[in-house]
């Protein structure tokens, strides 16, 4: 694919955040993964180029974080949490089973190009276990067979919203453009917080 | 006085709670008013008063580390905000900014005028997008209702999957657009930080408690906690417990109080081992239900209060299986930098597997403890340090285990007990 | 700049006190008491990077013990500092053994065939700080086999100890970033982008800094062990920058050459030409017998007596002059400029086989011959100009020299010239941009002041009025002005008078008093006190019946200008040829003679400081004779004694010879030439060489071939707009004389110009076009 002149605006424009160009490495490789769905030679040439960068400074970043995609992923990227309490509390099981269930491996693409999936560590969620993510949103409290519709939800093209986010899952590419640091608008969307989180200022109120 | 203190998480339950609107309706935006009506010095010196102390893990007085920026140095200064929240067990940042990303931003405001900066960025981990539209939506209000913008400008990082960054040099190398690997000490950030300037890097929840300190003032926060921990803190509790969850307190109190209060182990089962602090503090048993959770408390009881994330894994959860899981994590997660770290954590995988299976002798785990003494406080930076504390802390109580896997020529437990869908048919 | 003192620190190490100046790493200080901590990633140009951790040692300050060992390499020496090694702190001895087995549990056990074992600080370490056997019995880390990085560099990942000095080299000394670490964790490797191979003009050093076999260069793998290789220090013959080298020898053939310790010089530094273009020497079709020309007019093989006759009597016969190159070492330039004056009688010598202009050899013998603007002098600089001249292609030391200064301290570089080059982007310079030849008044516009340093090429004789201008902005300002010829001789040939208007020492000829000094030292009565011709004028004079004999020693007659006047005036003349290989001189020449190449002889350079790089004779059975002692026997021949039959003989009259302290000749001015008109359809010429080209000293290296820089020809993008072209296509270049068809590159260059490479593959400017700089040429789209 080739970016637009509108796409090179915006790359300007994420580049004008920092007071030095090449603090803006990291969000210009999330933006590139919005618009070509992972980090393609194209993209890495385009951004050492607008930051006056070799291509190989590029590379080394890029292959330095695993959000970053050497080759093309599924329009949804399925995380499982398998750190030790996620994986104890049902995720190796939950990993296991998609897999099985989709026919792929680790970091596998499902043929339809719609799931990946990928066994990922600690998420931050830990009073939400087991922890499933996709496109980096918040499936909490997953089971075996939740998880399997959550993907086959997937591949019929309509997923299920997450249960800490935006009434909708986005695609990967759009996800990909909120870590790029642009606003899509729905950070209104969705709870504030889920039951947990709420759980040490409920039992407060109610006098402990 | 109830033991749950919620001040950070005061008004987490309103459905609105991480907007502008609602923020200003509980005094938001006051503290930072007040604030820069002060001197910066006087804030530094409030903030140290305070007795609050960095709650990203290392427990260092956030007074003090404001108060090593030069002053009249006549270079720009950084405040950067470390909510790369990725220490397995640890989850209340996270939390934290999706229901109220407001208190962060009136904090950084209110550090960057103590110490002189005006430009605070927040490198915040990248596996949470909606977290980052929150974020990103309160910095775009914030900005648009004149709050920012004037004097103080904030710049959300977005990281891209790296724990190592949440070490602080690291994150700094990250920021520049560098891979994310811990930097030579000295030079220390406050002298040589972000771009080479004195710069402050604090956590999350650290920042976000200032406000409340500004209004209501350092012996408010002082009266709360223990002798040398002051203040409220998040206790983030997980596992096989009733009700996980966080738990605003102020600092000292126990595990058995928290687990008291909410509802305790899962039914039927008791307590085996707990991280008081995330994956790299040294493992507790049910021995060390009543050690304060706070800095010296958990020290003195051999381990660290870190981030006070409480994973509890009850007696159906086999300790190899854990190490050799946390262990994976360090290796996938070293940066590769040094060797003791990069091929130490490598080394020490393919040795837990081989036990786990039921491979091996005795003397490995003699081999094991060694490898752990060659790595701790041989590596660059504590990743490597953190790698050998559940190993250690682990075969210190649980070396029969460990001998049962040889004995038993596998892993003796039955992983479907431990899930929380055990009986439900999965 | 003034020296402050250096404040010194005492500290104690292993019970030994040791003062040392204030900064000094824990392990530098170790040194100086000989206590050897064992290291990886250290090295003493790199910025500290702490990575290995094998230099663990334990230290305390003031009684204060650090709670952990730390990394000797990182921590500077501080009063009452007491340090533990592993010779007595048990903890600092455990961990160094710890790390060192870390380091080998993923390193592959195929020392037997490693390029590096035998000197190899990983395999000499291990046994150091190792211990027998390993305590590891699990599956190896493996990665694929040697990957070529660039045609010249292969890397082994599996025997990385990821110390990052390559990659630390590549971005701190050479700004060339092109391989970094990539991946993370067990997985972390040094790569390249994978459309951009390292292709560094300095790549060879990353080879040599590797402390295990990682890097290897394809010219060298599997050839020898270390231990069979004889070393001789040796000096680099192929520019001036000067570089100390060490030559390693097996059974009389040179296998490798690295680059030599000269913190003055080139640290421990060399390019990648230097490194790996020595192949010549061994070339097959070397020179070994004399040869003559026979009746039917053929070159036959002839006995040395023979030979040595028909010279002498050949050069008897008519006038005759000298051409000598500037790859001569100082001694044998020193023994053409004898025999000039004594055996032929003349000033007529020439060392500039090149373009060159009168207004440069005055420019010479007024402002450089014994002078001695040095290395130290970049250091020091407040700003550096740059006129006719590219460090990275031409000097590439001199490179390295402003680049340290610019990374240290943003040394503040401007460049003359038409485009600007990738070296100057590297060091962020200000490039000022001027049409071919209308860089004089440039050059005057400068402000400079007397901590500045002026760099002039050889190419600054290309334009009309350069030499002037930089002589006068050298004298208004008081900046340090210096000469950088591209030949490793020049300077040489310079001092020893091998050319027209000097005798040796900067004597003019032109002065009784000078002329009697070197006539007194020649214990002859007098000299030839006109001012000789200059190179171009010989060959004029040769295709005007003036001059009826040429000795001709290291000339390629392609590097002249009017190189087809050169080669009918060789046809013309009576040759004599020194020379190591076939040639268009030697194929012309009626006497041949072979000659020793720069390893099978002693004798020296001087670079373009002035400064002597003395070197052995590294392979030692060598047949071949010096110049120096083929010129002396060929005058004996001639019946005249230049009393110079050793190198060691040469050098030692050559010291007793001062250097002149009259006054020294005077410099014309000339004048800057009109800014021309040009059409739509022509273009003013300018190119350089680049390192790596079609040379002849670089023939028969195809892996460092490789390595160049793509053949382009570059065009501002008002030209390519004019003439419709984009990156890639072809253009056509040409004169009168010819043509040259290159891919079309748009940069900044100004927009009357086009750019091409001197002497590179498909576009060889001095024969292709007899056009270099500032010659009208077309441009059209091919």
């Amino acid at each position: 694919m080739a970016f637009s002149p509108e796409d090179l605006k915006i790359m300007d424009s994420i580049i004008k955040r920092y007071p030095r160009p090449r603090s803006a490495i990291m969000p210009l490789l999330h933006f590139v993964q919005s618009k070509a769905g992972y980090v393609t030679n194209e993209g890495i040439e385009l951004i050492a180029k607008q930051l006056d960068l070799e291509a190989a400074e590029v590379t080394a970043v890029s292959t330095f974080y695993t959000q970053y995609k050497p080759s093309a992923i599924g329009e949804y990227h399925v995380g499982v949490c398998t750190n030790t309490l996620c994986a104890v509390m049902g995720g190796d099981a939950i990993f296991a089973s998609l897999k099985d269930h989709l026919g792929i491996e680790n970091d596998g693409v499902t043929e339809d190009g719609k799931v990946s999936l990928e066994h990922i560590e600690c998420n931050a969620a830990c009073d939400y276990a087991p922890v499933v993510m996709a496109n980096w949103e918040f499936y909490d409290n997953q089971t075996v067979e939740s998880a399997k519709e959550l993907v086959d939800s997937m591949r019929a093209g309509s997923p299920k919203p997450p249960t800490r986010g935006p009434n909708k899952l986005v695609t990967w590419k759009e996800a990909s453009a909120v870590l790029a640091g642009l606003n899509d608008g729905l950070a209104n969307e969705g709870v504030q917080a889920g039951q947990p989180t709420l759980l040490g200022l409920k039992l407060s109120k109610e006098g402990k | 006085m109830t033991k749950l203190v919620p001040v950070l998480s005061a008004h987490w339950d309103e459905k609105d709670s991480f907007t502008l609107e609602a923020y200003k309706r509980h005094g938001g935006y006051k503290a930072s008013e007040k604030a820069l009506a002060m001197d910066p010095d006087a804030v530094i010196q409030l903030v140290k008063d305070s007795g609050l102390r960095g709650r990203g893990g290392a427990g260092f007085p956030t007074g003090m580390k404001w108060g090593f920026i030069p002053q009249g140095d006549n270079k720009d200064h950084y405040l950067v905000v470390n909510a790369d929240e990725s220490e397995p067990g640890t989850c209340k940042d996270t939390p934290l900014l999706m229901a109220n990303p407001h208190v962060l931003i009136e904090g950084c405001i209110i550090a960057c005028h103590a110490i002189r900066a005006k430009h605070a960025f927040i490198y915040i981990r990248g596996e949470v997008t909606h977290v980052v539209r929150r974020v990103n939506q309160a910095i775009a209000d914030a900005y648009a209702a004149g709050i920012l913008g004037n004097g103080v400008d904030v710049v959300l990082h977005i990281g891209a999957g790296a724990y190592i960054c949440g070490e602080e040099t690291a994150l700094l190398d990250s920021l520049e657009g560098f891979r994310g690997q811990p930097r030579l000490r000295p030079p220390f950030p406050a002298i040589a930080g972000l771009y080479a300037r004195p710069t402050v890097v604090n956590n999350v929840e650290s920042i976000s408690s200032v406000p409340a300190i500004v209004l209501n003032g350092a012996e408010w926060y002082q009266s709360m906690g223990t002798e040398k921990s002051k203040g409220t803190t998040l206790y983030s509790l997980s596992g096989h417990v009733a009700n996980p969850g966080q738990f605003e307190a102020p600092l000292g109190i126990t595990l058995r109080e928290i687990l008291e209060l909410s509802g305790g182990v899962r039914k039927g089962h008791k307590l085996k081992f707990w991280t008081p602090g995330g994956s790299s503090t040294p493992l507790f048993t049910d021995e060390h239900l009543d050690v304060p959770l706070d800095y010296e408390g958990v020290a003195a009881a051999g381990s660290m209060l870190g981030t006070k994330a409480l994973q509890i894994f009850d007696e159906t959860t086999c300790v190899v299986r854990a190490v050799l899981r946390w262990t994976e994590f360090y290796k996938h997660e070293s940066c590769g930098k040094c060797t003791p770290c990069r091929e130490g954590t490598w080394w020490l995988v393919q040795i837990l597997r081989d036990l786990e299976a039921g491979k091996g002798t005795e003397a490995d785990l003699a081999k094991l403890l060694d490898l752990c003494d060659n790595i701790m406080g041989r590596s660059f930076c504590a990743l490597g340090d953190g790698a050998t504390s559940p190993i250690t802390s682990s075969i210190k109580y649980f070396r029969d285990e460990y001998i049962a896997h040889l004995t038993n020529g596998g892993c003796p437990f039955d992983p479907v007990a431990s899930t929380l869908f055990v009986g439900a048919g999965a | 700049m003034s020296e402050v003192a250096v404040e010194m620190i005492t500290v104690v190490i292993d019970g030994f006190e040791v003062t040392v100046p204030k900064g000094t790493l824990v392990i530098r200080a170790a040194e100086q008491l000989g206590i050897q901590i064992p290291r990886f990633c250290d090295h003493p140009l790199l910025d500290p990077v702490g990575a290995c951790r094998q230099c663990l040692v334990d230290i305390e300050i003031n009684g204060r013990a650090f709670p952990k060992p730390q990394a000797s390499c990182t921590i500077p020496v501080e009063t009452g500092m007491i340090v533990k090694t592993q010779l007595t702190s048990p903890v600092a001895e455990k961990a160094q053994r710890g790390v060192m087995e870390l380091l080998l549990v993923n390193h592959p056990l195929d020392c037997p065939v490693c390029d590096k074992g035998g000197e190899c600080p990983l395999q000499n370490q291990a046994m150091s700080t190792g211990q027998g056997s390993s305590r590891f019995e699990g599956v190896k880390r493996t990665f694929e086999k040697p990957i070529n990085i660039s045609s010249q560099v292969l890397l082994d990942r599996e025997r990385c100890v990821l110390c990052a000095r390559c990659t630390r080299f590549s971005e701190q000394i050479a700004s060339d970033p092109f391989i970094t670490l990539n991946e993370r964790g067990a997985l972390q490797q040094v790569g390249i982008y994978e459309n951009k191979p390292f292709e560094s003009y300095f790549s060879g050093n990353t080879v040599q800094i590797c402390p295990v076999g990682a890097l290897t260069g394809a010219a060298y793998r599997f050839r020898a062990r270390p231990f069979d290789l004889v070393s001789t220090p040796s000096a680099c013959e192929h520019c001036a920058s000067g570089c100390d080298m060490r030559t390693d020898v097996r059974r009389g053939k040179t296998l490798r050459r690295l680059a030599g310790e000269d913190a003055s010089v080139n640290e421990e530094w060399n390019c990648d030409k230097g490194r790996w273009a020595f192949k010549y020497i061994t070339a097959v079709d070397r020179l070994k017998v004399p040869m003559i020309r026979d009746e039917a007019g053929e070159l036959v093989e002839a006995s040395w007596p023979e030979a040595l006759a028909v010279a002498a009597q050949g050069l008897k016969a008519t006038s005759a002059a000298v051409l000598v190159g500037g790859r001569a070492t100082h001694e044998d330039a020193y023994g053409y400029s004898k025999f000039a004056r004594l055996a032929l009688g003349t000033n007529d010598i020439d060392f500039r086989a090149r373009v060159t202009s009168d207004e440069e050899r005055e420019f010479i013998a007024a402002h450089v011959v014994n002078s001695s603007t040095t290395y130290r002098d970049i250091d020091k600089a407040d700003q550096v100009l740059l006129v006719g001249f590219e460090p990275e292609e031409e000097s590439p030391i001199v490179f390295l020299r402003i680049n340290k200064q610019f990374r240290k301290r943003a040394l503040k570089v401007i460049s003359i010239g038409s485009k600007e080059s990738v070296g100057v982007e590297k060091l962020k310079g200000e490039f000022v941009k001027v049409a071919p030849g209308q860089e004089a008044a440039a050059i005057s516009a400068q402000k400079l002041t007397d901590k500045s340093v002026i760099l002039v090429g050889e190419r600054a004789s290309e334009s009309a009025g350069v030499f002037t201008a930089v002589a006068a902005l050298a004298q208004s300002s008081g900046a340090k002005l210096a000469w950088i010829p591209r030949r490793a001789g020049e300077r040489g040939a310079l001092q020893a008078g091998a050319i027209g208007n000097l005798l040796p020492g900067g004597r003019p000829v032109t002065d009784s008093v000078a002329r009697q000094e070197i006539a007194d030292a020649w214990s002859v009565n007098s000299l030839p006190s006109q001012i000789g011709r200059s190179t171009s004028e010989i060959i004029a004079s040769v295709n005007s019946d003036q001059i009826g004999a040429l000795l001709v020693g290291g000339v390629d007659p392609l590097d002249l200008e009017n190189n087809k006047e050169a080669l009918a005036a060789l046809d013309k003349a009576f040759v004599v040829s020194l020379e190591i290989a076939p040639s268009a001189v030697t194929s012309r020449a009626d006497v041949v003679l072979p000659v020793a190449a720069v390893t099978e002889k002693s004798g020296s350079f001087l670079n373009w400081e002035g400064r002597a790089r003395s070197f052995d004779t590294a392979v030692d059975d060598s047949l071949n004779r010096s110049d120096l002692r083929i010129l002396s026997m060929i005058a004996e021949e001639m019946g005249t004694s230049l009393n110079l039959g050793t190198v060691t003989a040469a050098a030692k009259e050559i010291a007793s010879i001062k250097n002149w302290q009259g006054e020294p000749l005077k410099m014309k001015t000339a004048s800057a030439p009109a800014q021309r008109q040009l059409n739509s359809n022509e273009a003013l010429i300018t190119s350089w060489r680049r390192l790596l080209d079609l040379g002849t000293l670089q023939e028969g290296e195809e892996n460092l071939a490789g390595t160049a820089r793509q053949t382009v020809a570059v065009i501002s993008a008002k030209r390519a707009q004019a003439l419709g072209v984009a990156n890639g296509d072809l253009l056509k270049v040409s004169t009168a004389q010819g043509s040259v068809t290159l891919p079309a590159l748009i940069e900044n260059i100004h927009d009357d110009a086009i750019w091409a490479p001197r002497n590179s593959r498909g576009s060889q400017l001095l024969t292709d076009l007899n056009a270099v700089h500032a010659e009208v040429v077309t441009v059209v789209r091919a």
